[in-house]
């Protein structure tokens, strides 16, 4: 890390000795995970190198931001309306939270068998290691589950937390508690920025926004297009996702843009980084924060390719686009924001049968081989909600496995047990049928 | 000859077959450092025309021979295929996993269940318990047996269970009816494993754990369903390698 990141650090109170640490970890786990694969497309490397600059770069732009007293808003979830934060000029971004690093940390406030991703977000705070914690305004929590829930109180003391209600069902009632919920949340974009939201700035932030999850629907539908032909790795593919939550949405709408134009190409002239007949698979289920690559990793060193993530950093961030068709004053564009919003199909609703329908869609249409349902450790909504989703695919025959996991790397070995054999068992079928 | 090598947590284990696929090599060390250059020593006078290798140190294998790999589960179902090839349902207790697998009619795996990262109704457990009641693993069957009172072991963690066993102990229980309730936990929790799995008839139980009789019997008991034991049930993973071994050739004869 250069001199001039360390001065951003020192003045966001960090525990730099601490933070280069995890960093030198990082970086060896980045390159050993992904410039060793083959056959990457050209225009990856700018995601390589967002990658490498995640505390820098990224960072000293984010300073110029808070010297403008634009918000920065920090969050682990993707119910945060991060239009409004983007419509009153500021950032909104993922916080760290994907490391066993800051996880013993944590254990000494929070309980063992919570969810590794609240453990490791909330151990960041506590040991100052995550810049993007630090530098923002106040960290957006929900009440999607039970642990986070009780975390934010906790949090609370360390750094601010707003907190929004996210219900758990989907009716009338509960829609109106949602609305609420946004307005207050742009009050409080607009107690920072100190002025009203106007209609323009609201619709420019949305189609920003917009622009994003556009492209990375476009990314979505190329990796996955053609059954013999996968022109990104999943590996690669789920790096664009992670940063997504990161960059500046407008360079990044730009450069996934041109990472697709490139995987067109690579298309139409058959380049593609697996043979014809590898195994196609759908992972589905709870969100990989970075430097969660362990699942991926497994699954493309054992023979097979990821084509799709049903996760939150996934399909289910960028499925739906906020319909600015029509919409003439600040409360139009909330309603829809709200109609957006409401069709997140996050296991924290109850019933949450869209999910299932929607996966088994997708399964038909990107022309997959078998489904990786991953949950991490004591995600309890994902977790139970797999006996209903895998019950459904067992009645559809579609191949499928289910691995719970953390950010260990105690089970690599067991896990790369069970895939190696859950693709052995696919490319039998595979055989069976081309011999048919 | 066509050869199958396991290296599993404990043991490596090696099946030879010959031309006429008949068993007529099997060896058994403890896995140490460098198991690879055991089999490599164990090797070397052999005429050996393919090897496949399982278990959790086959990379380490492939490495040093080249040679292609299968998965446990795979090489567990193709070697319950070769001894019971009605098999339906295959049970596997090995030092540091235990899985289910079911198995179609070809001797291909259709679905499977695997152990958690936790010695919990693993061999490991058993040896564990076995070492702190200061008896061997080929007493513990026998010793079981001979139990005069069901008592339950109710930690599933092997450090918990250990510490129960000393409690047990130091309230003057028999060894005996420590040695049931301990080998009764594991039939406990890898009955649960199978009926998750659904288990259908015919059941072979492999690995280390099948060569207790007591788990065998009380296994059956509780699926209500007989449970078969091959012979040499340790090697089950490295003759489904060693059948694979000979499938690999086959296309090309």
């Amino acid at each position: 890390m250069s001199e001039k990141y360390v001065d951003i650090y020192k003045k966001l109170d960090m525990d730099i000795e601490k933070h280069s640490e995890l960093m030198s970890a990082l970086f060896q786990l980045f390159s050993d995970v992904f410039l060793t694969q083959k056959n990457r497309p050209e225009n990856i490397k700018y995601f390589d190198w967002l990658m490498s600059e995640i505390h820098g770069k990224r960072i000293e732009e984010l300073m110029e931001f808070k010297d403008k007293n634009k918000p920065l808003v920090g969050t682990f979830c993707i119910f945060i309306p991060e239009e409004i934060v983007v419509a009153s000029g500021g950032a909104c971004y993922g916080l760290c939270g994907g490391a066993q690093f800051s996880i013993p940390d944590a254990e000494r406030d929070l309980p063992r068998n919570i969810c590794p991703l609240i453990k490791s977000a909330y151990g960041f705070k506590v040991q100052r290691t995550c810049p993007y914690t630090q530098i923002s305004n106040f960290i957006y929590g929900e009440t999607t589950c039970e642990a986070k829930k009780k975390t934010w109180e906790i949090l609370n003391d360390l750094h601010p937390t707003h907190v929004m209600h996210i219900p758990h069902m989907k009716g009338k009632r509960e829609k109106d508690l949602w609305r609420e919920e946004i307005y207050e949340f742009k009050n409080h974009i607009e107690e920072i920025v100190g002025k009203e939201l106007t209609f323009e700035e609201l619709k420019k932030g949305v189609e920003i926004i917009n622009k994003k999850r556009e492209a990375l629907q476009r990314l979505d539908y190329l990796r996955s297009t053609k059954p013999d032909i996968v022109p990104i790795s999943g590996l690669d593919s789920l790096l664009v996702t992670q940063i997504s939550f990161y960059d500046d949405p407008e360079r990044f709408s730009d450069k996934v843009f041109e990472l697709c134009d490139e995987l067109e190409e690579r298309i139409d002239k058959g380049i593609s980084v697996c043979e014809s007949d590898t195994p196609r698979i759908m992972v589905i289920g709870t969100p990989m924060a970075p430097p969660n690559w362990k699942l991926h990793q497994v699954v493309e060193t054992t023979g097979g390719i990821v084509i799709n993530e049903e996760a939150c950093i996934g399909h289910r961030y960028f499925k739906d686009n906020i319909d600015l068709d029509g919409v003439e004053s600040v409360e139009d564009i909330i309603e829809r924001m709200l109609e957006r919003y409401m069709k997140i199909d996050c296991a924290c609703f109850t019933p949450n049968d869209e999910r299932i329908d929607k996966i088994i869609k997708m399964y038909r249409e990107k022309k997959a081989d078998g489904i990786i349902y991953y949950t991490l450790s004591f995600c309890h909504t994902y977790n139970v909600e797999s006996k209903k989703v895998i019950d459904r695919l067992k009645e559809e025959k579609i191949p499928v496995l289910k691995i719970e996991s953390d950010y260990s790397a105690e089970d690599v070995g067991q896990i790369k047990t069970r895939v190696e054999a859950f693709l052995e068992s696919i490319r039998f079928k595979k055989s069976f049928k081309a011999k048919r | 000859m066509f050869y199958g090598i396991d290296v599993g947590s404990t043991y490596t284990k090696i099946a030879g077959f010959n031309e006429e696929r008949e068993i007529i090599d099997l060896h058994v060390f403890p896995t140490q450092v460098n198991p690879d250059e055991d089999v490599k020593k164990f090797l070397k006078d052999k005429n050996v025309e393919v090897i496949v290798s399982t278990g959790y140190g086959r990379y380490m294998i492939k490495d040093s021979f080249n040679c292609p790999v299968i998965s446990e589960i795979k090489a567990h179902a193709k070697g319950a295929y070769h001894f019971f090839p009605d098999v339906k349902t295959v049970i596997d207790l090995g030092g540091q996993d235990s899985k289910v697998i079911k198995v179609d009619e070809d001797g291909n795996f259709s679905d499977f269940k695997m152990n958690d990262k936790c010695a919990a109704g693993t061999g490991k457990f058993l040896e564990i318990v076995a070492s702190r009641l200061g008896v061997s693993l080929n007493e513990f069957a026998s010793l079981g047996e001979n139990a005069d009172k069901k008592i339950k072991i109710t930690s599933m963690c092997a450090v918990f269970a250990e510490s129960e066993v000393i409690s047990l102990l130091a309230k003057k229980e028999s060894v005996e009816n420590i040695v049931y309730g301990v080998v009764d936990s594991i039939a406990d929790r890898l009955v649960s494993m199978v009926k998750s799995l659904r288990p259908e008839e015919r059941i072979v139980f492999s690995g280390g754990g099948a060569l207790n009789s007591l788990l065998v019997k009380l296994l059956g008991e509780k699926l209500g369903y007989k449970v078969y034991v091959p012979q040499y049930p340790q090697f089950l993973g490295a003759i489904g390698a060693a059948v694979s071994a000979i499938e690999l050739v086959g296309d090309f004869v």
